[in-house]
Parts: structure tokens; sequence; C-alpha cells
């Protein structure tokens, strides 16, 4: 079967020259270049990685490649030879063509890439069927077969399910096979691993390896993770702000980078080894006063069943204990159940079994039956400040709220206290009068930070804080997390999917997989010395700065 | 049983039931406060009280209202909408007489108002932001913002005074053959389709802009899909559900507008019929109309309910 799908014409050579692509943020406003001056030509059949932080422009140059503009944007100036065809000065029609035959995008999510209300295979042999390049049938007989060459289960029938009803890894598999099918000089992809887990990513990444390289074509790979970059590309070029900072080999850009931006970058994405030395590791139960203590918690949804059970659990039979001053970090993938857990602590998610005490007060399930107190003395963080961030309010506004609803303030004391809070996230005062609109990722964390910082809580629930935010400024919020734990002595419950950041800010750790924890123990030893076979696959998936990491994984490993 | 359409045919058809009944109950209040007393009306103001007396105890006048209330509940389960106070025959009877006539123009307007309004709304959609989106937004805007009956007496000073090409009324009686039924409809179908039109198309550009701003719409155009297909076999399925549901908020509008249009155009439907009877204190019509009113906002609503269930399959197939 493999033998037939193979490809039969190999990738072709892709230069680009002056490349600029201009945006207009609203009408009449001037056009301002987002990415400019690219220059780059890649030989047919290798791999190209564009990497940068967000905003660099990376996406822009990805989709320009293939003759497309985001709304707003436009594609004002250069020259892109797929080979012989000039994708710029190609007409609306030509490009149609050219899209989805010769060049083909995997985006980053395919959860959001796959119209939900159509089948997989409608729309993995759409792109082939309206180019007349295969009748249905036949497109459908080789969606079948790259179903089965990516690895999919049951690829007979796969096709006939809808976006929903499979997993995000299998989903980003089916979106390769709907690439794959005109069997594309040039395959473009969009980050196309960021959404997955990390044990999803590795068995995503080596399929992609296998599947570009095997039909000889050339591919534009768009990634913010340089240790990913690096298991499959040949050359890579560093993007910051629209421009080019450093084209190389992929050995070159790891072993020896010439540039200050890609050195940065570098830096930022080699996991820190080495333990803050202002951090005891000593066993937790021997430090402070019990601040939170879960005995067996179950938390589920739907009907009761006839054990009195829910239909579903999410969580089971879950214990721990944190001490004041305290960072336990709880890890696991998606659908682990580590989100349920911080909102059943945060009385969002009403448990149906087991015990929670803070301070060793009975913490009620629900937050009606909470007094002032146990509100104030628990706090949240959640992951994207800029849905928890009311947008309409000014910063002086969102952290003034929690301080008249918590203290017995003056006007005075309130606009004191403000900025004491401010200082304590390392953000001027300046921000005050603004809207969460007008501020970076970054600063709208701090002020997240804040906000929660306001209510002077012992305990502040990080739920997957960075994950949202790119890892040189990630870095800066993990050392304020720190940093604030030394300065105001208040615990953290922190949750997150990377073991890395967790690394950085926790004492203990406890990892959790579909509701039940697996391991559980102080930090640093659990990590180096996994017990349980799950987190030894956990830190295993963690891709390294090694271009031979992923070709020495063992697939089956899970 | 445990399919989602049947499940949710069940449980909308329960709630409507609910519905109708409280909207029972308001109606039956409302027009128990409507001052003046039929049976004087009815009679004249030369009636001795012996024999208004009479006529309040024939038609049940004389009960307390608990009572009537739960009689004429009863009444309405059982299909007996009661007789009519000003004139002597069955409600039912009136009703039938005229719900053709009115049911008919309510389709016309219906098969004339959704496909071009979805067709203004997808055209809106498809060139946003451009001449053919700015020129049709300012269409619809002036078409939602003119009262119907301005638009109705304009159509008739324009078409039926000055040129005089349409009849001013619309005798139905009068129509032998195609021509004439397209000259006697023409009028207050417009006058209809104005508003309808307009309300529909921009919620429908709303409903599509949406689903054409969506990741999957880019990854379709990616994938060289036209611009007329990313919208019909992509964006619409997936924008039905809000679709549907403006079209029937819109549609039972026409209730009220039917009201209007059918009284200027002096059309013999149920308007004119609940009019006079408003005006003439004949409670069982006035009430049985209302009912029948929200009865036909009930059934829009749960076919908007059905057509956004069908068209989604995480609901369809759960």
């Amino acid at each position: 079967m493999t033998e037939s799908i193979s490809a039969s014409r190999f990738g072709e050579s892709l230069t680009v020259s002056g490349l600029r692509v201009v945006a207009r943020p609203y009408r009449g406003a001037p056009e301002t270049p987002i990415v400019d001056d690219i220059t780059f030509s890649l030989p047919a059949g290798e791999v190209l990685a564009l990497i940068g932080e967000t905003g660099s422009g990376k996406s822009t140059i990805a989709l320009a490649l293939m003759g497309h503009a985001r709304r707003g944007c436009r594609l004002a100036d250069g020259r892109i030879m797929l080979g012989e065809i000039s994708v710029l000065e190609a007409s609306e029609r030509t490009l149609r063509g050219l899209r989805g035959d010769r060049i083909a995008y995997i985006a980053q999510s395919a959860t959001a890439a796959f119209n939900p209300a159509k089948t997989l295979m409608a729309q993995v042999i759409e792109g082939v069927v309206i180019h007349g390049q295969m009748s249905r049938s036949k497109a459908r007989d080789k969606a079948r077969a790259l179903f089965a060459e990516l690895m999919l289960p049951d690829p007979e029938h796969i096709g006939d399910r809808y976006p929903h009803e499979v997993s995000g890894g299998q989903l980003q598999r089916a979106m390769a096979a709907m690439a794959l099918i005109s069997d594309p000089a040039l395959i473009i992809l969009d980050e196309p691993t960021t959404a997955l887990d990390v044990t999803t990513q590795i068995e995503v990444l080596q399929t992609f390896k296998r599947v570009v390289r095997e039909r000889g074509a050339t591919a534009v790979y768009v990634s913010h993770d340089l240790a990913v970059v690096a298991q499959v590309a040949d050359h890579v070029l560093v993007l910051n702000q629209g421009r080019v900072c450093e084209l190389a080999t992929v050995d070159q850009i790891i072993h020896a980078p010439a540039d200050d931006y890609t050195r940065r970058l570098m830096e930022a994405a080699r996991p820190t080894t080495d333990k803050p030395a202002d951090r005891d590791t000593t066993d937790s139960a021997s430090h402070g006063e019990e601040l939170l203590r879960i005995d067996h918690l179950h938390v589920g949804y739907g009907p009761l069943g006839e054990d009195g059970r829910p239909a579903h659990t999410v969580l089971e039979n879950l214990s721990l204990q944190l001490n004041t001053g305290r960072a336990l970090g709880v890890i696991g993938e998606s659908g682990s159940g580590k989100s349920t857990m911080a909102h059943a602590i945060a009385g969002l998610v009403p448990p149906h079994n087991g015990g929670v005490s803070f301070k060793r007060r009975e913490l009620p399930y629900a937050l009606s039956g909470r007094d002032q107190q146990q509100f104030r003395d628990i706090q949240m963080v959640f992951q994207s400040a800029d849905n928890a961030l009311n947008a309409a309010h000014s910063v002086r506004r969102i952290l003034e709220r929690p301080l008249q609803r918590y203290f017995d303030y003056t006007r005075d004391e309130r606009h004191a206290r403000v900025r004491e809070l401010l200082d304590l996230v390392h953000l001027p005062s300046r921000v005050l009068s603004v809207r969460p609109g007008a501020l970076s990722g970054g600063q709208k964390q701090r002020v997240n930070l804040a906000r929660a910082l306001a209510a002077e809580p012992s305990l502040i629930i990080c739920d997957e804080v960075t994950s949202a935010l790119d890892t040189v400024v990630s870095e800066a919020i993990l050392n304020l997390l720190n940093d604030l734990r030394r300065e105001l002595g208040v615990a953290y419950l922190f949750i997150s999917h990377d073991i890395s950041t967790v690394r950085r800010v926790c004492d203990d750790l406890m990892v959790l997989r579909a509701g039940r924890c697996v391991e559980y123990g102080a930090c640093p030893t659990t990590i180096d010395a996994p017990q349980h076979a799950y987190t030894r696959q956990l830190i295993a998936s963690i891709p390294e700065l090694r271009t031979d990491w992923l070709d020495r994984q063992d697939f089956s490993s899970g | 049983m445990h399919s989602p359409v049947l499940r949710l045919i069940g449980r909308q058809l329960g709630s409507a039931l609910i519905t109708l009944i409280l909207v029972s109950l308001v109606i039956f209040a409302i027009t128990s406060l409507l001052p003046g007393d039929t049976a004087k009306l009815v009679l004249g103001q030369f009636a001795t009280p012996d024999q208004v007396a009479a006529l309040r105890a024939k038609l049940g006048l004389d009960q307390p209202a608990p009572l009537r209330y739960l009689h004429w509940l009863g009444g309405l389960m059982t299909g007996h909408l009661g007789v009519s106070a000003s004139n002597d025959m069955p409600v039912s009877t009136l009703i039938a007489q005229r719900l053709p006539a009115s049911l008919l123009l309510a389709g016309i307007t219906t098969l004339v108002s959704v496909p071009l309004a979805l067709g203004i709304g997808m055209i809106s959609a498809m060139y946003r932001g451009r001449l053919a989106d700015s020129a049709l937004n300012v269409v619809t805007l002036a078409m939602v913002a003119i009262p119907d009956f301005l638009v109705a007496i304009l159509l008739i000073l324009l078409f039926a005074v000055h040129l005089g090409w349409l009849p001013a009324l619309s005798y139905i009686s009068s129509i032998h053959g195609v021509g004439d039924f397209l000259r006697v409809y023409a009028m207050p179908v417009a006058t209809l389709c104005t508003v309808l039109v307009a309300q529909m198309a921009r919620m429908t550009r709303i409903a599509l802009i949406n689903e054409l701003d969506s990741a999957y719409i880019e990854m379709a155009r990616l994938k060289g899909i036209g611009p007329v297909r990313c919208v019909l076999v992509h964006a619409l399925p997936n924008a039905i559900g809000p679709i549907a549901n403006a079209i029937a908020l819109s549609l039972s509008y026409l209730m009220g507008g039917i009201v209007i249009v059918e009284t200027i155009f002096n059309y013999p439907g149920l308007a004119s019929l609940m009019v006079d009877a408003v005006s003439n204190q004949d409670l069982p019509l006035v009430q049985a109309c209302a009912m029948l009113f929200c009865a036909f906002y009930l059934l829009l609503i749960l076919l908007a309910e059905l057509a956004a269930l069908l068209a989604n399959p995480k609901l369809r197939t759960r």
C-alpha cells in the first residue's frame, strides 16, 4: 500500500526575496510592515524552520508562501518562486489551483481548522476533488491509505467520523493526510504540534518527519520551540519583530549561534538543571503550618449511579497536604483533571466525596458556604489573563476592586496599596490608567497576579499561568513567582503541563493521570528519579536541544 | 426514544404547553380588564337591565373570573373555542373562514423573504467591508427603520394612485389567473417583506461573518476552495443555528405585521376579524386568536431549534 502512494513528484525549490507584508490596524491608519525584507532560498526536498516569538511574523510568512494574507494585511512587496511559479504574481484563480494541490498547509490547531459540521473524509478529499486531480472514489482510497500510513486507528472507517469524535492528536494526523493527499511540492506546517500533549507530540512529530522525508517534499516548519525544530529541520531562519536575525543550518544555530537574539532564545529554551540557590528542598511536611489538606477527594459529573457515584469520574481518591509558604506543582496532560482539582479547591466545582480543610478548618464545597476570610485567603490566577481581566476596566479599577471588597481602606490607603502591588509585580505606575488591551501578554499576567495578591491570600492557585507566554517572558514571570513567595510567604498550588516550569517554582510535585495521582513527592527527587513509568514517559517526552533526540526515542514507550 | 431529535421535540412540546397555559392566563386576565361590558355593547344602549342580565347569564359573564377561566381553558383543551359574543357563531367556524387567507399571505411572504434575505446576507458577508456590503447595509438599515404602515401607504400612493398598476385593496374574489394573483398579492407581500428581509439579512450576515472568521474557513481557502463554496458548503451549515433562530423571530413578527397589512389593504384574513373582535369586545374571539398566534410562534421556535440540531453533528449524534 505504501508503495502506491509514495510521491511520484519531488519537492520544488523555494526562493523568497525581499518579502514584505504590511498591515493596516484600522481603516484610515497608515500601513505598517509586519514582516520586511525576508530573503531565503530552500533547495528542493529540504526542511526550513521559521522560528521566533509571538508577533515575530513567522505565521505571516508561512501564509504569504501560499499567496495568502490575513484580514487587514497585504502582501506588499517581494518575490516568491516555487520552482518556476511566481506565487505573488499568480492570479486568484491560479493561486486557488496551487493551494491544496502543489502547496499544502497544516495548521496549528486541528481542532479549530476542521469544519465541525463535516466528516473527516469529506474535508480530506475536498481539495483534490475540487481541483479535478482525482475522482471521489480514488481520493477516498488514497485517503484511507494515508490514514493507515499516518497510523490512525481504524483507517477504513475513521473518515466517516466528525472532528469532535476523534482526539486532538488524531485530528492533527488527519490534517496531515489532508495535506499529503495531493502529493504537494511544498508543505507548510504552522506549529503543528503546539496544541498537543508532550507524549502525543513525540508520536506526531515522528510521523510527520517520516512522511515528509519519504516524499522528498520541500517543507517549511513554523515553530516557537527550538527543541522541536532541531528534530525536523535542515535549516533555521530566526525571526525577530518581522526581520531575519539569522539564517543557518540547524547545527550551526544550536552549537554556534551568531546572533545575540538567537543566543537569548537558546538560553530560554535550555532547561535549567541547576536548582535556584535560595530554595530549600527538604521534606515539605517539616516546614510551616498545615495550610491546605485534601483527603480522598472524588470529583465527577453526570447523574449519580446506584453506588452514589457520578456517571463520569474526573478525580479519584486524591489526597495531598500543602503547608504555609510551600509550593506544590500539579502536572498532567489535558484531561488529567488538574484544572478540575483547582476548581474544586476554589469552590467552583463541587466534589461529591472527600474532605478539604484549609487552616485546619473544614472548607465547604460550595462558594455559598464559605466565609469572607476563606474567600480572601484562597486566590486564583488563570491561564489566560486576556479572559480573566475585564477588558473594559482600567488596571486601577481591577486592582482596587478586591481592596474594596476585603479591606476597609481609606481612599489614600487604597491608592498607596495599589502602588505597592504594582511594585511587587514590577510594573510602572503609568499602567494604572490603561485598560488590559493596551498591555503586553507578560504585563497582563503581572496585573493578573497583582489582583490575586491584593487580597493578601495565603494560597494562590496558579492554573497554567505561563503557558500562553513566550519563553523569555515566562522566565520572568516564574522568577517573579519565586520572589513573591520569598517576600510574602504565600503558598502556591501550581498547575502546569510543563515539567520544566514546575521544577523552577515548586518544592513538591504531584503527577496526575486520568484523574488519579500516580506519583507524589519532593520535586527534584521526583524529576531526577521518577518512580512511576508514566512520570518517566512524561519527562522523556520533552524534546531536547539535540538534532538526534527524536530519532533515538523509542516509539512504543507509551 | 433516545434519539436527540425526539428528545428535543418532546422537551419543546412540553415547554410549549406550559407557555401556552401561562399565555392563556395572561390573555384571559387582560381581556377581563378591558373596559366596557360585552352584553351592553351587543344589545346597544337601549337594552333593559333585564335583557343585559339575561345575555350576561347566557354568555357566562355573571360567573366569577376564575371559574370563567377554567371553563374557557377546558373548552380550549377539548377544541371548543366558544361562541362569538357579537355574532353568535362558533369561534372555530369564524376562524376557519379567515385562517386560510392569512396563512396564504404569510406563506407567500415567507417563500419570498427567506431566500431573498439569505441571499442578501450571504453577499454582504462575502463582500464584507466592500462597496456591495456597505450599499446593502444602508438599504437594509433603511428598510428596518421605516415603519411598515408607512411602506404600505407609500406603495399604494405610487402603484395604485399614481401609476394605477395595482389595486389598492386586495379582493381575493377578483382573482382569475396568475396575473391577478400577482397583482393582488404584490403590495401586501412587498410591505411585509421590507422589514422581514432586512432583519433576517442582517442576522444572516452577522452569523456568517462569525463563521467566516474561523480557522476552518481559512483552512478551506488554503485548500484552494473558492469563496462561494466556502460560504455555502463550509460556513452555512455551522451558521444555521443562529440563522434559523433569527428567521423564526422575524417570522413571528409576521403575525403582528399581518394585522397592520391586512387592515390597510382590507385583506380578508384573520387580522381584520381580530380587530373587529377587539372593538366589539368579543372576548372569546380575541382570546382564541391570541392563542392561535402564540401557538404559531411556538411552532416556529420548535422548527428553528430542530434545524439547529440537525445541522450540528455534535448534538445530532450524541
